[in-house]
């Protein structure tokens, strides 16, 4: 049997003190794609990268990063990877040039060779104007740009993101995204940690849902979004009184409970109902008629796939992430 | 091991480079140990039994080991700074020696206290204190100050890196400024109650003021001082190498497992 995982992780515990960050961790990488991982502050998404990474050492299971073991075989683990931080693991003393510099001839760089490396990615991350400022004085979205850059300097067979875009205005954002997909596209392999649904909507392959210290979904964005089925929605018309208003959401909720089976959810403030349907035989037609049969007096009626967001909050039952 | 060099050269380059990017503060670490020499030699000096000018002349060399002692306080500052701000686990996550950034960082430390205790020497100078042995005892009383520093400089690293957090290092570092009164450094032993003069005697620092004194010709031990006292220089070097014995394999082993 042939591997063909980058990452592949089997049953990864870790615990700090009292807080059980990993309790059986299983992840699987396919090469050269870019799995995001998802899930709440404290799931444990911070604790796997570390882990993978090589800088915490798991207290069991077993973890191969490029086909090497990060427990038995750190040091070609650390040969494989690029490593980009939550927070920008850059010398703020220092300025981007001399970073990238002295992190090429770390990675075994050296010379004109790591001079001319630290020049094109100063280039392509549109750092060359601010090359000689220390760093300490960039915008944040600069600094995550050297960090990424920093990352990158060996063409790392595996990248690591954690939270790459956190906090950053949409221009930086997108420029991230960018290099993301090209570097999925030559075939690198990217974990991409993120509180972000839509980022790991737009960039990812396949979703692994953490949840406390576990995997607790995992699959392609349309697959988790199918597994809940569609969102149906309907708008009501305004009503002369409030009474009115009220029995036509409780009207159009009964019709919604009948057509769904799931509970509807309103929303009396812009007069919606909505429900999760799982049925694939419910069609926009079939509410529409039912509606109007109940006599419910409907603007709009929508049957969509859900967002990240609805499935995320499905599978886990939880309030949503820290927004 | 090409490795090794090759690593702790590339982290002695950055912190030298920091250094040129803020130069300004090697020279402020300076003002210290300056203003305590001219507040202690004038004011204290005038109250002891000492002449004034005798007394510089044994204060500048007390002043240039509590100096070397502060390389705990800098080595604890610049590894807590390095582990809170997630350089060093970049570091870590490098096919870089294990040993390479502890080492990098002490090896650049004694370049910048080489270069940040002239202005305490022509101060020392200006108030009255000269080299009254040979060339070569001078040059033997800076080696000892330097591998001081060296054994100071990794104690502290070990601590920093312990505590990787910079407010706390920060705390403990300032508490390190008992460490020299507790010595000869300032103020002879020879008038301390029993228990106190033992303490004092047995206290690194005391050795090296009193090796630096010896080697720079300015005083010589009392005869029945604690042993590293009365063999100051042999004293010096051995605790100097005691204490990287113990806290090089420390620093390095806590820096390679990393935060727990």
């Amino acid at each position: 049997m042939t591997t063909t995982y980058a990452v592949h992780s089997e049953g990864l515990t870790k615990r700090f003190g009292e807080v059980h960050a990993l309790r059986g961790l299983d992840l699987a990488v396919a090469e050269g794609t870019v799995c995001g991982v998802l899930g709440p502050n404290g799931a444990g998404k911070t604790t796997a990268v570390r882990v993978l990474t090589t800088l915490v050492s798991p207290d069991s299971g077993t973890a191969l990063v490029a086909g090497h073991d990060v427990v038995r075989d750190p040091g070609a683990v650390r040969r494989a990877i690029g490593v980009t931080g939550q927070y920008a693991a850059v010398d703020g003393e220092l300025t981007g040039r001399e970073n990238l510099r002295l992190f090429a001839g770390l990675l075994g760089i050296r010379g004109g060779a790591g001079r001319a490396r630290a020049d094109e990615l100063l280039e392509r991350f549109e750092l060359t104007e601010a090359a000689d400022r220390v760093s300490r004085t960039y915008s944040g979205g600069m600094r995550r740009r050297l960090d990424l850059a920093a990352g990158l300097l060996t063409r790392p067979r595996v990248l690591f993101l954690d939270e790459p875009t956190t906090g950053l205005d949409p221009h930086s954002r997108n420029q991230i995204w960018a290099a993301v997909r090209e570097l999925a596209a030559a075939g690198t392999t990217v974990l991409l940690t993120t509180q972000y649904l839509e980022e790991a909507d737009r960039l990812a392959d396949d979703i692994v849902l953490i949840d406390r210290g576990r995997a607790a979904h995992r699959g392609s964005p349309a697959e988790l979004k199918g597994r809940i089925g569609a969102y149906a929605e309907v708008v009501l018309a305004e009503e002369r009184t409030e009474a009115a208003t009220q029995a036509a959401l409780v009207a159009a909720a009964g019709v919604l409970d009948h057509l769904t089976g799931a509970e509807p959810v309103l929303h009396r403030e812009n007069r919606t109902v909505g429900a999760v349907a799982t049925d694939p035989a419910l069609t926009l037609p079939r509410i529409v008629r039912e509606l109007d049969a109940a006599g419910v007096p409907v603007i709009d009626v929508s049957l969509r796939p859900p967002t990240l967001d609805e499935v995320f909050l499905r599978l886990t039952n939880r309030k949503g992430l820290a927004a | 091991m090409s490795t090794v060099a090759y690593d702790s050269g590339a982290v002695l380059g950055r912190h030298l480079r920091r250094i040129r990017h803020a130069p300004g503060v090697v020279l402020l670490t300076q003002t210290m140990p300056i203003t305590m020499l001219l507040f202690f030699g004038y004011v204290f000096g005038s109250a002891l039994a000492m002449p004034g000018t005798e007394y510089r002349a044994y204060l500048v060399p007390g002043l240039l080991a509590s100096t070397a002692a502060g390389g705990i306080m800098t080595g604890m500052f610049q590894a807590s700074h390095d582990a809170q701000r997630g350089i060093m686990d970049r570091f870590r996550t490098m096919p870089m020696s294990r040993a390479a950034v502890p080492l990098g960082q002490t090896l650049a430390d004694l370049i910048t206290t080489a270069v940040g205790l002239i202005p305490l020497l022509l101060v020392g100078l200006a108030v009255g204190w000269r080299i009254e042995g040979g060339a070569l005892d001078a040059l033997g009383a800076i080696g000892l100050l330097m591998i001081f520093r060296f054994a100071a400089n990794w104690v502290g690293t070990y601590l920093g890196l312990l505590v990787a957090n910079e407010e706390a290092a920060g705390q403990l570092g300032a508490a390190t400024f008992i460490l020299p009164l507790l010595s000869n450094a300032y103020i002879p032993t020879e008038g301390m109650t029993g228990w106190l003069r033992t303490v004092a005697e047995w206290n690194p620092i005391s050795a090296v003021s009193m090796g630096v004194r010896a080697l720079f010709g300015n005083a010589a031990p009392a005869a029945d001082a604690a042993w590293p006292v009365a063999h100051p220089v042999a004293g010096s070097v051995l605790w100097s190498l005691l204490l990287l014995v113990l806290f090089v394999p420390l620093a390095v082993r806590r820096y390679a497992t990393g935060a727990k």
